[in-house]
């Protein structure tokens, strides 16, 4: 069982790094590309928005 | 070949060229330190084990429904390239300290000198070192190029930029026998991370159900569009009085 949670960690270290937010960010963004893109209207311009403010919110907090 | 098909061989080749270059300088130290045959061994293991991962997740993932597929990558692919950014950024900016092969290559010597001697022809420590090198280093190529590749359902290329991107590396390092240092890392980090972040966006909107103004030519204006906001956030940081020196360094 141990071996599973090291791989889990590592995987998580890899893939997330030391800034969960910005993890938890992309997918908050991909629901809300979701759910406008299913009422028909431009969803197109949400993850670039979401991109360029979870820099920088992550850039904030590293240099704080 | 598409215009896509050149961004992903070219986004591949540059991300897997930085990596090589970390994992060079970590086996050219155990080697010329302690001697080739161990280390070696260890490169070779790695390799194998990296090529089973790529050979066993690549088919499988390109058995998915694209949109599905899309969706994760993309997800994955930004995630990833918001991490490289934000180091990217940091150092460009002077609040992280630079990644020096030099001083890589001095500290993996200096370890690699201190480990006690096997009495025996095999030396573990060397074996363990360059086997640990590679295969984190490999990790995160075979990455870029599984979801890159299956993005594009042609992991086949993604592989290829990948193979001659370590084979140009690695000539380099049996050339000059040193750590690659003149490479110009830190933008190369600089560049990968902008293209991973521009084509996560692209393909998680995309996977989501968002049809892109322009199709794929809308990667023409997220690619630059990408790089300008970063460097934007370097002058944005240097101007920022800091209250951290220097974070510490990390791959």
């Amino acid at each position: 069982m141990n071996w599973i949670v090291k791989a889990a960690r590592a995987v998580w270290d890899f893939v997330v790094g030391d800034d969960p937010w910005t993890a938890i960010g992309v997918v908050a963004a991909l629901g809300a590309t979701a759910l406008i893109a299913g009422t028909g209207a431009a969803a197109w311009w949400v993850m670039p928005v979401a991109a360029v403010v979870l820099l920088a919110l992550s850039l904030r907090r590293a240099a704080r | 070949m598409s215009g896509q098909d050149l961004a992903l061989a070219v986004s591949v080749f540059l991300a897997c060229a930085v990596e090589a270059v970390e994992a060079l300088t970590i086996v050219l130290a155990v080697g010329v330190t302690r001697g080739w045959r161990s280390p070696l061994y260890g490169v070779g293991a790695a390799t194998a084990v990296l090529a089973a991962i790529v050979a066993a997740l690549g088919p499988a993932l390109t058995a998915l429904p694209i949109n599905a597929l899309r969706v994760v990558v993309g997800g994955l692919l930004l995630i990833f390239g918001l991490q490289w950014l934000r180091k990217a950024v940091l150092r460009a900016s002077g609040l992280k300290a630079m990644h020096d092969e030099d001083k890589a290559f001095a500290a993996e010597t200096d370890a690699a000198r201190s480990a006690e001697r096997a009495s025996t022809g095999f030396d573990g420590y060397s074996f363990t070192i360059a086997f640990k090198g590679v295969l984190l280093e490999g990790l995160e190529v075979a990455f870029i190029v599984l979801t890159f590749g299956a993005s594009q359902h042609n992991v086949g290329l993604a592989a290829a930029a990948a193979a001659v991107a370590v084979a140009v590396v690695v000539l380099a390092g049996v050339v000059v026998r040193r750590p690659l240092s003149r490479v110009p890392e830190n933008t190369l980090k600089f560049i990968v991370g902008v293209m991973l972040t521009a084509f996560g966006t692209f393909w998680g909107a995309e996977g989501a159900g968002a049809s892109w103004p322009g199709g794929d030519a809308a990667l023409l204006v997220l690619v630059p569009g990408t790089a300008l906001v970063a460097l934007g956030m370097v002058r944005w940081l240097r101007r920022t009085p800091a209250r951290t020196t220097a974070l510490g360094e990390a791959a």
